[in-house]
């Protein structure tokens, strides 16, 4: 059997950035809790906010030690604090802030990172952190979002800001052509048959790319635009509603960061599963562009697409 | 059951920490924090086991979570602990371990152990009191000269002097066991950041008390408490 390869997806750019900002400055004034803190890193963006609430739009330098440190103390105050920052320093420069001055002091907050896997490809490495979800992983109670659209950002957003535990909102400028339903489960976006060959898990904005890649394969595709808590129970009836019970996932950053939650929801089942994300396996020295990079990582339609086929039908 | 007069007094602290350690002559001299705990406890802090939950109250911050004896000792001298929590000190069900946990120890405001952490918290409570308007709470954060080579540090004490956090005080307690010291004295360091930096011998209960009620308007306090050298 021969296929024709797939027409690529667009991959579509998506103002997050600028729905984090309007979503947050409007918050700020009907929620008397909320706090934003900041590392230099959008501040910018926050002039007008940090005018009208001085004493809750705090930007405290290029500190970022400092900048969960005091998440942490105005979230013991009884402050709802929203942490911002390009995503290798909001999560990976002070990993030992998120673990103790949040997590083991029992105190909450929301860290929205911008940049996600390699949106800042022409800024190297050094911006770049396809692990914060692996690493946030290690650590008990994380709600994690990784929206695919700029329109799914402010609900998003606004569940976050009502709650008090510690919450991932992880932004990107790239994304897909529509916005999707955003849970908080898996979203059935196309239904396979029952002799179908399984199911891909597509989350955030590798959604459209996923779309393309399994077009004519038998299979289910689900959305998920919030992977923590991982939707176990869906991802298992989805299995059992499909041919076979394997199960493809498809994520924007490090490679197998779900595979352990797959192995959880599918333990009653025999099973294949396969994760396709950012390589781990060497660090991709190109600067380029963000498109370049989803090529060097298979995670271009025609990439999604050769390693689909050969997991599905093998 | 039992009769005992409550332990409840600074000359109390050897036999509250003897209930720990199990040994009733304890060198309570080892400790380079117990009069700056006793005299912040005893007369600076407006906190009780009472108003352990008021949003008003001052908070404490042991930021130097290492070697928390003394201050389990004058938590339960004030009440915060009983005398059977600390006869179970560091058991797998004690709330009390070698390093505090703030969801397990009654009266505790932070978990620490893990060196430069306190400051950056105490910044935060600090800045979250300003914003609720809450102008009466003082926010005490007690660390060790050692401590201050943890780099979190200094991004704290640069940023709180910038932001003039004049409900935020920092204690120092000085036992010279930094590796490589501070040359030009720990005070210099707060002091050009932008705090009022004192200093005073840290067994002097009375010059302890002066200077952690000195007057700062506008800006943080910090205290550098000297004690003999550690070794």
């Amino acid at each position: 059997m021969t296929t024709a390869p797939p027409e690529a997806a667009a991959v579509v750019a998506q103002p997050m950035r600028d729905a984090f900002t309007d979503t947050v400055t409007a918050a700020l004034e009907t929620d008397p809790r909320l706090a934003v803190v900041l590392a230099d890193i959008s501040a910018d963006r926050f002039t007008e906010a940090a005018r009208r609430h001085p004493d809750r739009v705090l930007n405290l330098g290029i500190r970022e030690q400092l900048m969960i440190g005091v998440a942490g103390g105005l979230a013991l105050t009884g402050m709802r604090p929203v942490a911002h920052t390009f995503a290798p320093f909001l999560v990976e420069r002070p990993f030992e802030q998120v673990k103790l001055d949040l997590v083991h002091q029992g105190a909450g907050a929301v860290l929205v990172s911008s940049g996600a896997s390699y949106d800042g490809a022409h800024y190297g490495r050094t911006h770049m952190a396809p692990g914060d979800v692996a690493l946030l992983d290690s650590l008990p109670g994380w709600t994690v979002h990784v929206p695919g659209h700029a329109a799914e950002v402010a609900p998003l957003l606004e569940e976050a800001l009502r709650q008090d535990g510690n919450v991932y909102v992880r932004l990107s400028e790239r994304g897909n052509a529509a916005a999707r339903p955003i849970g908080p489960g898996l979203q059935t976006v196309r239904a396979g048959s029952g002799r179908s060959g399984g199911v891909v898990v597509a989350v955030g904005p590798m959604l459209d790319r996923v779309l393309a890649a399994t077009e004519g394969l038998d299979v289910t595709v689900a959305y998920a635009a919030t992977v923590r808590p991982f939707d176990r129970e869906g991802l298992n009836g989805l299995a059992a509603r499909a041919g076979q019970a394997d199960v493809l996932v498809v994520e924007p950053y490090l490679e197998g960061t779900s595979a352990h939650e797959v192995a959880a929801a599918l333990e009653d089942r025999r099973h294949r599963q396969r994760s396709l994300g950012v390589r781990r396996d060497g660090e991709v020295r190109g600067y380029g562009t963000p498109a370049d990079h989803d090529r060097a990582h298979g995670l271009d339609t025609a990439g999604i697409a050769e390693r689909a086929r050969a997991f599905f039908l093998p | 059951m039992t009769t005992a007069p409550p332990l409840t007094r600074y000359a109390d602290l050897p036999a509250l920490i003897g209930l720990m350690t199990g040994d009733e002559k304890h060198q309570i001299a080892a400790e380079s924090t117990r009069e700056v705990l006793w005299v912040l406890y005893d007369r600076v802090l407006d906190v009780s086991p009472e108003t352990a939950g008021d949003p008003d109250r001052d908070r404490f911050l042991l930021s130097k979570g290492h070697g928390p004896m003394p201050y389990y000792a004058v938590l339960a001298a004030k009440g915060f602990l009983d005398l059977a929590t600390l006869r179970r000190w560091a058991g797998f069900d004690s709330p009390l371990g070698h390093h505090p946990d703030r969801v397990l120890v009654p009266g505790a405001e932070i978990s620490s152990g893990s060196l430069g952490h306190g400051l950056g918290l105490g910044v935060g409570t600090a800045l979250g009191l300003r914003a609720q308007g809450r102008t009466r709470p003082r926010v005490f954060v007690l660390m060790g000269d050692g401590e201050l080579d943890e780099g979190s540090n200094h991004e704290a004490i640069a940023a709180a002097g910038r932001l003039g956090l004049d409900n935020l005080t920092a204690v120092v307690v000085d036992n010279a066991s930094a590796t490589h010291g501070w040359p030009g004295g720990i005070e210099t360091r707060f002091a050009g950041e932008g705090w009022q930096a004192r200093s005073a011998p840290g067994r002097d209960q009375s010059a302890l008390y002066d200077a952690l009620t000195a007057p700062h308007s506008g800006r943080p306090l910090a205290v550098v408490a000297r004690v003999r050298p550690k070794g």
